[in-house]
Order: structure tokens, then sequence, then C-alpha cells
């Protein structure tokens, strides 16, 4: 990238700045004008130059040219008049003269603001290829860079500190040629007027344009550090988020407080030097601009006094002057921005140019060619060291056949993960030649490696999207099809397409369908779910998917069939329950009677919430809910009630610390509200539970919500009271207001319930409490029924719509491993890299998938890195690593029986 | 049950006498009353642990397994407590455990077990006695059964 800002800005906005100059050189005319009128309204029709006699006229607007003297004979004139104008009287000639000075500042507004405009548009047009281009250079890291670098820093970098340059690309080149016109524009003004008082104001500017920017450089350079020390705050912050879990395994709270308060200190002291030098240049600058008031009432006076200029002019130099001021200040402003800038750029180009950048040719997406990949695998003295030059891999040299399925082994941290990386070509050597049937891999496109080299690696990034889409994203490398684009307006879209090529940014469309069906064996989107269920099951991951889906919702309306087989499902499961074998596993809803094992709210709602309104955290502030309560006289009872779990509450927890999972757990009450709800009983233990204010009633009543008497066991329940619950539960539905209609779908035995999970909908009550292995007898149950109706696959497609979070964080840790797995084999590679990629599961998972996957990869190459030394006898071929070097290779019957290494690790494994 | 009726019980626990009735209380709310039918099992051999159980009533037969199939090595009833070594280890379980009557049980889970501890110095006293009783138990079945071997000219040595 370009070493300054300046020759970046230029290289991608020239011909927008030089439109935008030439605008500005023809607004500069029209200023002088607007300087110069002040002068004619003074010295004509106020003074009465010109109006000597009571009807004399001036000419308005009369336009002529003079005739230089050599073709005054050719013309026969000295003055070639183009408009004769308007003769005015004394009091028109002054009204017009105004007039016509406000349409000067009127058409330098409208210059003004055209210019901004074009300007606005240019530095948003190279801001947002800078941050497409530095989002490409992420792109092209290569992986060792990607290691080191913080996450948040990069990202804060391309979201944050790039945005001051978009605001300065405008200025870059218009503002110093707009303002310097402007104050050049204005200092010849006054020269014309009175050389001298000319030769003062521009004394005074010079003064200000260089003795200012040199007191402000001072101020940057501390402004560079501020932003260092800024920037590693927020990468620290990051650090500390990242690691809570060690803080508190550790007891290093106070450390990182007090690490953090060193840092704040630091740019403290930093920001608060900055103002002090600020306001400091600030009042010298001040001071600078009151001198020249001074010099022009008291020199400009005197020269009117004496005759040598008329007051016109001196009311026209003040007019200038006072013009002068604000381009000067916002030129000093404009270069200040200027070295900001080009610090900033320099700083963000600096992190975004690695050694070892992927070259931009080897991510050309044209690159592609259908020929698998095929023939050897050859490994010349191949080597990889880490940016301080320790050997990961130290002179590596194999040869085998790509087809072939190899396992490597070795001890641990031998370098068979790096190993791994370097054969998909995650990772280039730094010395050495990896080559594939002749081919340098280190010069193959991505395009080839990223399609037919497959990796799956033991901390396989996932991405915030639903389980099908994580599995198809190894399948989208272009669009494959024309966008579809749906009732756009034409003109939008075609602006949105020059915008596109006007900043240099992707030229692919993303509502195209990227998928590409053909590499995972499918035909096109109706069948490509076969394929991904495939891949899951080959890592046993289908199951889990399955299970997530029974966890999901769906919405009643999109699916009428699937909903309308749950609803099947949820009879033939009731019947099930009938049996014997089954009581007292389900308590299932009733609307006619009171679930033991719900929660009291559940049981007065007897629905889920929709929203907010009804959620059971606001639920007591419910205008509606709290006229229920009123009406069915229930609103004292739940007070009595809370007050006696508010007792409980504070009796078994106040002795626990904050932050104690039991909290979380099993309070009603969260650690930090103990101290209120004491207090609430103080209270109460004064005055009757009638009298306490109103908001502690409602405390009180809101702890009542969660309680379940099957669960809770306090003893506060009683048959009487769960009769006037259920009448509540009959006015709450019977009254609900339609502005209410939304939040809340009830329970109904005949209808699917849109809120609510597939699994609630199919068992239609609660889990009965205190049997064992409840959970299990009830899955196997849901498991038969489903069976029963087929319904196996529906909720299987359900679960891919599931959403893994973060990094996959609302899956397990062995599901993430799973997942990530089936991703890399979903494209079926001509070759499969598999790093220590399902570590996290038991043995005989470990073994039944590597079985799986072998199958899978039949006819084509499969590499296999760590597990138990054992499997390689699987393997065509075992390549043993140690010590970053390959100490053996062949076939496992010649090097289990050779007395070398395999057989030792054998032994220890 | 109501919760006071489990605490009625749980001071009966040998395990638990002398400890304050408000910890007590603490540990059943924090626990979970399970009941199992005669023939289930409250743990099994070689699963992970995360909570020891209190047999509040009815009686559970502790079976191991070392390869030769399921072997009874001895019996637990009423304030009999099971499944701790797991949630102080973290190890799978040692042994299966299967009702041989109904038997109705607290789950106490490892939160739950190692605040107990905290708040009660006095139970892990209690604690360690049963284990060094479990472990003489233990040294002296396996000196026996040692003495037994080399009688019969089996031991190696």
């Amino acid at each position: 990238m370009e070493p300054s800002i300046f020759r970046y800005i230029w290289r991608y906005s020239r011909s927008s700045q030089l439109v935008v100059l030439a605008l500005v050189a023809a607004s500069l005319p029209f200023y002088f004008l607007m300087l110069d009128l002040p002068r004619a309204i003074v010295n004509g029709p106020i003074q009465g130059a010109g109006f000597e006699s009571p009807d004399a006229t001036a000419v308005f607007l009369g336009f002529s040219l003079s005739i230089p003297g050599f073709l005054q004979e050719m013309f026969g004139t000295a003055k070639w008049t183009l408009f004769e104008g308007f003769k005015l009287v004394r009091e028109s000639y002054l009204l017009a003269l105004s007039c016509g000075l406000l349409t000067l500042v009127a058409i330098n507004g409208i210059f003004k603001l055209q210019i901004n405009t074009l300007k606005g548009r240019m530095g948003e047009r190279v801001l947002r290829r800078l941050r497409y281009q530095l989002f490409d250079r992420i792109l092209r890291f290569p992986s060792s860079h990607v290691r080191k670098v913080r996450q948040a820093e990069v990202a804060s970098m391309v979201k944050d500190e790039v945005e001051p340059l978009g605001g300065f690309i405008g200025d870059a080149f218009v503002q110093p040629a707009f303002l310097g016109g402007q104050a050049i524009t204005a200092l010849v003004f006054i020269m014309i007027q009175n050389l001298w008082l000319g030769l003062v104001a521009g004394a005074i500017v010079l003064v200000q344009a260089f003795i200012i920017p040199m007191l402000r450089r001072r101020i940057l350079e501390l402004g560079r550090q501020r932003q260092l020390a800024a920037r590693h705050l927020a990468g620290r912050v990051g650090e500390v988020v990242e690691g809570a879990l060690e803080i508190h395994a550790h007891d290093t709270s106070h450390y990182e407080r007090a690490e953090i308060t060193g840092r704040l200190g630091h740019i403290f002291r930093l920001r608060f030097e900055i103002y002090r030098r600020k306001f400091r240049v600030k009042f010298l600058n001040n001071i600078l601009a009151q001198i020249t008031p001074f010099i022009f009432y008291s020199v400009g006076g005197y020269f009117a006094i004496k005759g040598r200029m008329d007051i016109g002019q001196l009311v026209a130099a003040l007019v200038a002057y006072k013009e002068l001021p604000t381009p000067v200040k916002e030129l000093i402003d404009w270069d200040q921005q200027r070295l900001d800038v080009q610090i900033k750029y320099e700083s963000i180009i600096s992190q975004f140019n690695p050694e070892g950048m992927i070259a931009p040719e080897l991510q050309d997406p044209d690159l592609y060619d259908d020929t698998p990949l095929e023939g050897m695998l050859t490994a010349i003295r191949v080597t990889l060291a880490d940016e301080i030059g320790v050997k990961l891999l130290d002179g590596v040299s194999f040869a085998f056949d790509v087809r072939s399925h190899v396992a490597i082994i070795g001890p641990v941290n031998a370098g068979q993960e790096y190993l791994g990386l370097v054969l998909a070509r995650l990772a280039i050597p730094s010395g050495g030649k990896l080559s594939l049937g002749g081919r340098d891999m280190a010069l193959m496109p991505e395009a080839i490696t990223g399609r037919r080299i497959s990796y799956a690696g033991n901390d396989s990034v996932l991405f915030a999207r639903s389980v099908r889409e994580n599995m198809l994203y190894g399948l989208m490398h272009r669009p494959l099809t024309e966008p579809v684009i749906k009732d756009e307006n034409p003109k939008h879209e075609a602006m949105e397409r020059r915008e596109i090529m006007r900043s240099g940014n992707s030229r692919f469309d993303l509502r195209a369908d990227w998928i590409d069906y053909a590499a995972a064996g499918a035909q096109g989107p109706y069948d490509i779910e076969n394929q991904i269920s495939a891949a899951l099951d080959t890592v046993m991951m289908g199951e889990d998917v399955y299970n997530l889906g029974l966890r999901g919702s769906i919405n009643a309306d999109e699916h009428s069939l699937l909903t309308e087989n749950i609803l099947q499902a949820r009879k033939v499961l009731l019947e099930m329950l009938q049996l014997p074998e089954y009581a007292a596993l389900v308590e299932p809803f009733d609307p006619e009677r009171y679930n033991q094992n719900a929660t009291l709210s559940e049981n007065l709602l007897f629905g889920t919430a929709v929203g907010g309104a009804f959620a059971t955290a606001g639920l007591m502030d419910n205008d509606y809910f709290q006229s229920v309560m009123e009406q069915t006289g229930l609103t004292p009872v739940l007070i009595r009630m809370g007050h006696s779990i508010a007792e409980t509450m504070i009796e078994l927890f106040s002795g626990i610390a904050p932050g104690h999972p039991f909290f979380d757990q099993f309070s009603f009450i969260a650690a930090d509200e103990l101290q209120d709800y004491q207090e609430i009983l103080n209270r109460a233990a004064r005055l009757d539970l009638e009298f306490l204010p109103l908001h502690d009633r409602r405390r009180l009543a809101a702890l009542t919500l969660d309680y379940s008497e099957a669960r809770h066991r306090l003893g506060l329940m009683d048959k009487a009271l769960e009769q006037r619950i259920l009448t509540a539960r009959r006015v709450f539905a019977a009254g609900l207001p339609d502005s209410y209609r939304g939040a809340i779908e009830f329970y109904d035995p005949a209808k699917y319930n849109s809120a609510a999970t597939l699994l609630d909908n199919i068992l239609f009550g609660r889990v009965i409490y205190g049997q064992a292995e409840a959970q299990s007898r009830i899955g196997e149950l849901i498991n038969g029924v489903v069976e029963q109706l087929n319904l196996r696959w529906e909720i299987f497609r359900v679960g891919l719509n599931f959403n893994v979070g973060a990094r996959g964080r609302f899956l397990t840790s062995i599901q993430r491993q799973k997942l990530a797995l089936a991703k890399a084999i979903l494209k079926r590679p001509d070759l499969l890299v598999v790093s220590d990629a399902i570590s996290l599961l038991d043995l005989s998972s470990q073994q039944q998938i590597m079985h799986n996957i072998k199958q899978h990869c039949q006819g084509r190459g499969l590499i296999w890195i760590g597990g138990q030394p054992d499997i390689c006898k699987n393997f065509d071929q075992v390549l043993v690593i140690e010590d970053g070097k390959i100490v053996e290779q062949g076939k496992y019957e010649d090097l289990s029986r050779n007395g070398g290494h395999l057989p030792q690790l054998l032994a220890v494994g | 049950m109501q919760l006071n009726d489990e605490v009625e019980l749980l001071r009966k626990v040998a395990l638990l006498a002398g400890i304050e009735p408000a910890k007590l209380k603490l540990l059943a709310f924090t626990s979970q009353r399970i009941n199992f039918d005669s023939g289930q099992s409250l743990m099994r051999q070689g699963e992970i642990g995360d909570a020891a159980y209190l047999i509040l009533s009815g009686e559970a037969d502790i079976l191991v397994d070392a390869g030769g199939g399921p072997v009874r090595v001895a019996s637990v009833g009423r304030n009999g407590f099971v499944g701790e070594m797991a949630i102080l280890r973290d190890e799978p379980r040692t042994a299966t455990v299967t009702a041989i009557t109904d038997v109705s049980t607290l789950k106490i889970t490892k939160e739950s077990f190692f605040q107990l501890i905290e708040d009660s110095p006095k139970i892990a006293i209690e604690l360690m006695r049963i284990l060094a009783k479990r472990l003489e138990t233990t040294t002296i079945d396996l000196t026996g059964a040692r003495a037994r071997l080399r009688a019969a000219g089996m031991e190696e040595n």
C-alpha cells in the first residue's frame, strides 16, 4: 500500500479531486466580489460619492470590457459595453447593492454546499476502499501472523481507527486549495485597499501559520502515544474478558485491577499533557488574532484621517480581515489533521503489512480447474520456522501417493500439527519444497488448495450461524448463479454497482447462490441436506443435530405439516404415558388442573410468553396481570407467600459468598438483592403487609412466580390456593386485551405452540420431579414416538437451523469438533487432512469415526494426525515424526517389526 | 415430603450429625429428592459422576465388575452415603449401586457437597474417618487375599 496517505488518496480519487478543485477555483472570483461590495456600498450610496446632485443615478449591473490601447483604434472605443445596466437613484442603488451582497453570500454558500457534498462522497468512497483493502489484507495474512495478532486490535483498526481518515480524505487536497485560495484572495484584497495594512495582516498570518503548527507538533506526538496506549488498553481488556476464568482460578483480579490502573494513569497523563498544551496554543492564537484589529483600527484610522484611505476601503479591509482568521485557523487545523492522519495511516498500514503475505494471484478465483489432484505428494527438506526462528519442522522429506491413506504419528509436540498445516497448504514452508503431482504447492492457487484439499484441526472455528450454514461454508467459493434481486429499484441497484466499482470492492454479489452443490455430490438445494446428513452421520453428529432440533422451535404458520405431525406425536405420547411402566414420569398440561411440577406463573399464564410483556422478570409490573391479580383477590395471598419465601431465602443464603453458583441455581433472590429484601422484611416486621409500600409488595409477590411445590418443597401451596390460581388462569385468558394477544401463546392441547420447543410441544407437560432416570426414559419414549411417526428427518432439519453462536459456544466442545470435521468432509476433497480433530472424544468414538472417515475417503487421499499410535495399522503408509523430523516412513507391517521408533511409540501409547 | 421433614431426616444421618439445622436446610434445598424403583441403578461403574446419594430409605447393593461380571461387595441402607468418591476425585464411578427395594435418596451435587464441607469442617473430619475406615477394611481384605493366594502357591514372587 502507498506509504503516504496523500499518495493513497490521490491514486484512488484523482478525477473527483480535480472536479472539486475546479469548483473551488470557480468560486474564488465570487468570493472576491463579496469582499469588494461593502466598499462600494459605503463609498457610493452611504457616503454619497457620485450622488452629489439629488437626481444623480448610478449604473447597476453594467458590464463592459476595457479594450487594450493597441486595439482601441480598431474598435474605435476604449470600452466595450456588453450590458448597459440599470440606472438607479441613491436609495434604490443602496438597496440593489445590498441585495447583490446577499446574492453573493448565497452563491458562495451554494459553492460551499456543492464542494462539501462532493468532498463527502469522495471521502466515503476512499474510506470504503481502504476498509475493504485492509480486510482483503487480513484475508491474505500468513497463518503465522494470524496467530500473533490480537483480534480485537485488528478489528478496532478496521472499524474505528480508519474513521478519522475518512473525514480527512475529502479535505486532503480540497481544503488547502479552498481555504488557501480564500485567505490569499482576502489578503490580496486588503493589499489593494492599502499595501501597509495588507503587509501587516500577511505578517501576522505568517506568524500564525508557522509558529502554531510548530507548537502543535509535540501535541501530535503525544496524541500518537495516546492512541497506542488506548489500543493496548483495548487489547488488554479483551484479553481479560477472554481469560476471565484464569483470573478467578488464580484470584488475580486485583492484579488485573492494578494493571489497568497503571494503564489508565498513563493515558490520563498523556491526555492531560495534551490538554495543557492545546490550551496554551489556543491562548497564543487568540492574542495574535486580537492584535490585528488593534493595528487596523489605529493605523487604518490614522490613514483615513490623513485621507490616504477612504472610509469604504477601511470598512472593506476590516470586513476582509474578519474573514481572514477562519480560513487561516482551518488551514492550521488541516495541517494538524494532516500530520495526525499521516501518523495514524502509517501505524495502521504497518500492522497490515506483515512479512509473507499471501500474493493476491494465489487467491484469483478464476484459477480453478476441474482436474482432481493426483500424483505423488513429495516433500524435500521442508522446514518451517516460527517468527523467532525456532524450527517447528526441520528438513522433513517424504513421498507418498496423494490418494493413499497416511497416518502421521509421534510423541506429543513433535511438530505433527505443523506438518498438517503445511500439507493442507495453510502454512508455507520457510525452506525446502513441497510438491504435488510435480507442482510446487507454495504456488498453487487457493482456488485449488481450498477446494481440493480439506483440513480439520482441533480448534477449527465455527461462525455464529446455523449448523446448516456452517456445514455449507466450505462450499461457498464464488457465486454460481445470477443474484436473485427482489423488487429492487433498478436505479438504486445501478448506483450500488457503480459505487462498488468506484471503491474497488468485491464484484461478487452476496445474494447469488454460492453453494457448490456438485462438489458435495448433490444436484441442488433440494438434496444437499441428504449430503449434510450423511457427513454428520460420518462423524456421529446426526443424533446431536436431531436433539438440537427437538430443542428448537418452529413457526406453526410456516411448517403446517410438521406441526400437525408434532400434535399427532403429542397424542401418541399421551397414550403411552397412561401405561403403568411410564406412569409418574410426566404431568401433562391440563387446562382444568394445577400442574404440580410447573411454576406458579406457568400455572397462572398457562402459556409461553412471547416477547417481554409477560416475561417472568417484569410480570408483576404488567398492568393487565396486576388487574387480574386484584380481581381474583390473589394479590394479598401472593404477598404473604412471597414474604415467607423471602424469609427462607435470607435464612439459607445469607451466609453464602456473592457470586457462588448457588445463587444462580437455587436462590429466588440474587446475591445483590438479599440486602434489599432484608430491609423489606424489616419494614414488614413493623407494619402489616398490606400497609407496605406498593413497590415492596410487588417485589415480595414477584418471588412467588418461579415457585413450584414439587421442586422447592417449602409447603406454601395447598388445594385451595391451587383452585384460586386456576380461577385466575381462566380470568386471565378470558379478558386478555387485543393489545396483548401476540404476547402469549396459551397451552392448548389441540394447538401447536410456536413459542415453545418441539420437545415441549410433544411432551406438553412437565417432567415429574424426583423420578430416577426420568430424563433418559422420556428421551427413549419420545424417540420411539418420533420413529413411529417418521418425524426424525424433519426434526433433524429443524436442528440444522440451530444457531451455534459465536465460535460455536452454544455447542459442546465435542460437538464443535465433530461439526468442524463434518464441514471438512462435505466437500469431498481429494485430500483430507485430519489433525487431532476429534481429540476430545472418547477412544471408542474416535475409532468409529476414523473408520467412517476412511470409508468416506476411499479412492481419495487421507492424512490422519494424532490419536492413539496403534491406529496407524489401518493406514497404507505411516510417517513417524520426532522433534520436527521424519524419522521413519513405511508400511505398518514393516515398521512395527524393525525395532525402530514405531514399536517404542506403540509400547508407550 | 416438605423441606422441614427432610431436614428432620438429615439430622438422623450419622455423617451429618452435629451440623446446625440451617446448614442442613440449605443442603436439603440445594439437593434433589430422587426415588429409585427396586432394580434401578443409582450409578453405574465407569460412568462419570457428578453427584453423591444419601439414602433416606430402602436398601441397595454395591456391585463391582473386575472383568468377570458384577460381584456384590457390600450393601447400604438408610443413612448410607454412596458415590462421594467420584465427586471428590472427578473420576469414573468405581462401582455400580443398584436398588434392591424402593429407595428414596437425596441427590447431593458436587457444588452442594463442597459447600457443605466448606461450611462445616466437622463433615470433612467425619468423611476422613469414613475413608480411613474403608482404607483399613480394604487393606485387611488385601492382606487376607494375598495370604490366601500365597497359601495356594499362586502369587508370583
